[in-house]
């Protein structure tokens, strides 16, 4: 197609054509525009929950771009400034004050970042229960795995930036955790942190990892998880693949353009949920003390350990389960196997491809089984994050125990319970439910 | 399973645990009381910033609370002479922590700070309840001690208009030995409308902000409607 356009222009190169077909024999702009949205051939019935993975982009679009504006202001500099006030802080405070419209450009970006892990937390449970992960979509999975750890590292970098009492004793506590690593951990904690405590080297090295590491990193498995997703086709609500029904043309019977189709509906997604977003940051941008943590509003004190130090609450149902081991193996601190377990709680979701052995994808024609696992393991996930709200007690440390128990037991049981179910027939074609 | 059906029965109670342990009184003021907020300004310059900074505000901000700029610098200016100037304390925090034990937090977004997680509001109740609950206490270095924020290093600096209380050690109760300037419901008025700017300069705009929101919301559900109709018209005809 572009070489033939070549022959639309006169011999001194010159337009001939239109711009487009100007641009087309140079760049592949309509065949991009073609195979990722006007002949993207998407299942016709999607549902509710696949609104989140264009939301995610959404998200990641607000902060980027409110990101941009914020670092025009930002300074991330822990030295303290004539007031006794860390400077970090102090510009901060100073972008919801006195830049204009600051106070909502912060705002955005603090809400943005919960929203984000509320959309991605949807956009996975989304792929479990409708197995979006099984063959042969095991790639673009594994790189959405990729960008929910980005996202981690992303989030804990950032939170740092405003330098408070809970930003700096969180890092803190997150970074000593990598000391409890076998031989290399002390030096691997003082590598990350380039310093003996968290201090002005953390916060700009966190500042550059937070603006410019991670945002590309995650930029790149973003490109590569629709990409790779573009390849297979999307799964749908009834696990059917679509592209086993084709008409004569080659399109899937059952498949609609994404544009218009998608769009448009994507495009009532996007008002609703930015009605939900604005809800929040107009009438309650602290989101109860949980989106913006109150301790946070004291500037970062070295020398006054907060009673209390609590993650942003995406994190909690990780620490929950870090704090639920308080045993120590073949000589290993507690400690480290609370790093391994917390680790591997997040990491376990690459292998779902190959855990689940059931022999049909969505969570419609499986048995009682499937559902109360996933049942099971969705209360386990909001027990573990309410827990890690909470101060330690023993009876927390118990709950969670049992919680990070049925957790991993979700997981490491799946080959089995997967298979054990009740399955009914799958149908040929979607079904419009 | 018995003992995580059990374990999940008091997964309440352990959040009732973490509250605090001193009732707090509602903070009975609201920002949009103008006139509050302005007398909330005039006790903040001359009880509160000798010691505390709000280094986070300037001066010029005040004219939000309906203040020309003549009014703001005849009656809230006594340590900057730049209307654009930060309100800053004088006072150099290495000092403070000699004289007080602890360098005087920056109070301009203390409201904030004083919340809690799941009640941000929490904050102006703390402070409401804090700074009405100065005690004699002649064990302490100034004399004063408090049932909120116990062996505090603040002393009791609205006493004159407060008087001074004393605390009944068999009822833990606060009663009023010396009467002050103030009526005690005038006192508490007093209180409130000091707190009412605490909050407000912790978020000066957050007024504006609340109504910026019903103009947004209203927006979205309008362009809720038109985009309903153009997926319905798009989608009428995929069964």
């Amino acid at each position: 197609m572009a070489a033939g356009n070549f022959e639309k222009y006169k011999s001194d190169g010159s337009l001939g054509g239109n711009l487009l077909e100007w641009v087309d024999a140079r760049f592949p702009a309509t065949a991009m525009w073609r195979g990722h949205l006007s002949e993207y051939y998407a299942p016709k019935n999607f549902n509710f929950w696949y609104f989140f993975g264009s939301l995610a982009l959404l998200v990641l679009v607000i902060q980027i771009v409110t990101g941009i504006f914020l670092v025009m202001h930002y300074k991330p500099d822990a030295a303290l400034n004539a007031n006794g006030v860390p400077v970090a802080f102090a510009s901060v405070e100073y972008i919801m004050r006195d830049v204009p419209g600051g106070w909502l450009i912060r705002y955005m970006h603090s809400t943005g970042a919960s929203a984000f892990f509320i959309v991605v937390y949807l956009h996975m449970f989304r792929g479990l229960i409708y197995g979006s992960y099984r063959k042969p979509r095991e790639l673009t999975w594994l790189f959405g795995v990729g960008i929910f750890l980005c996202l981690m590292g992303e989030a804990f970098f950032g939170y740092l930036l405003p330098w408070g009492q809970m930003s700096y004793w969180g890092a803190q506590v997150i970074v000593n955790l990598f000391s409890a690593i076998p031989v290399i951990g002390s030096d691997l904690s003082l590598i990350i942190r380039g310093d003996f405590v968290v201090g002005d080297a953390t916060l700009n090295r966190f500042f550059s990892f937070h603006v410019i590491a991670f945002p590309l990193v995650l930029i790149g498995l973003v490109a590569a998880h629709v990409l790779a997703l573009h390849e297979t086709g999307s799964n749908n609500p009834d696990g059917v693949e679509i592209k086993a029904n084709k008409d004569e043309n080659g399109i899937p019977r059952d498949g609609i353009p994404f544009h218009p189709y998608y769009t448009v509906k994507d495009i009532v997604g996007v008002v609703v949920f930015l009605m939900v977003f604005s809800a929040v940051m107009f009438w309650a941008p602290e989101g109860g003390g949980y989106f913006l943590e109150t301790p946070n509003f004291y500037p970062a004190d070295p020398l006054k350990t907060p009673p209390h130090i609590a993650p942003v609450w995406y994190f909690t149902p990780f620490y929950s389960i870090l704090r639920a081991m308080v045993w120590n193996f073949f000589g290993l601190d507690a400690k480290f196997w609370g790093v391994v377990a917390m680790g591997a709680s997040v990491v376990i979701f690459a292998f779902l491809p190959w855990l689940d052995r059931s022999p049909v994808k969505s969570i419609r024609y499986r048995g009682p089984i499937t559902k109360v696992m996933i049942t099971i393991f969705v209360i386990c996930f909001f027990i573990l994050g309410y827990l890690g709200t909470l101060s330690p007690s023993p009876m927390g440390e118990l709950v969670s125990q049992v919680c990070t128990v049925f957790y991993f037991g979700f997981f490491l049981g799946m080959p089995w319970w997967s298979r054990m179910d009740k399955f009914k027939p799958v149908p040929d074609r979607v079904t419009m439910k | 399973m018995k003992k995580f059906l059990i374990a999940l029965l008091f997964a309440p109670m352990l959040a009732l645990a973490s509250g605090g342990n001193v009732h707090l009184d509602k903070w009975p003021g609201s920002v949009s009381d103008k006139a509050a907020l302005q007398n909330g300004a005039k006790l903040f310059v001359n009880y509160c910033l000798n010691c505390h900074g709000a280094s986070y505000m300037r001066y010029k901000n005040l004219m939000d609370l309906g203040l020309t700029e003549q009014q703001v610098k005849d009656n809230l200016m006594f340590t900057s002479d730049k209307i654009g100037g930060l309100m800053a304390v004088a006072a150099r925090s290495d000092e403070q922590k000699q004289w007080f034990g602890a360098t005087p937090p920056d109070l301009t977004i203390i409201a904030r700070a004083r919340g809690e997680a799941g009640n941000a509001g929490a904050g102006a109740d703390w402070l409401y309840t804090y700074l009405r609950s100065f005690y004699r206490d002649e064990n302490r270095p100034t004399g004063w001690n408090n049932v909120v924020f116990e062996n505090v290093g603040m002393p009791h600096v609205l006493y004159g208009l407060q008087g001074q209380q004393v605390l009944n050690h068999e009822t833990h109760k606060l009663e009023l030995a010396v009467p002050g300037q103030l009526a005690p419901a005038e006192f508490d008025k007093a209180v409130s409308d000091l707190v009412g700017f605490m909050v407000w300069m912790g978020e000066p705009q957050q007024e504006f902000r609340r109504t910026l929101g019903f103009y947004v919301l209203a927006f979205l559900a309008v362009l809720f409607v038109v985009s309903y109709a153009l997926k319905k018209e798009y989608w009428k005809d995929i069964h």
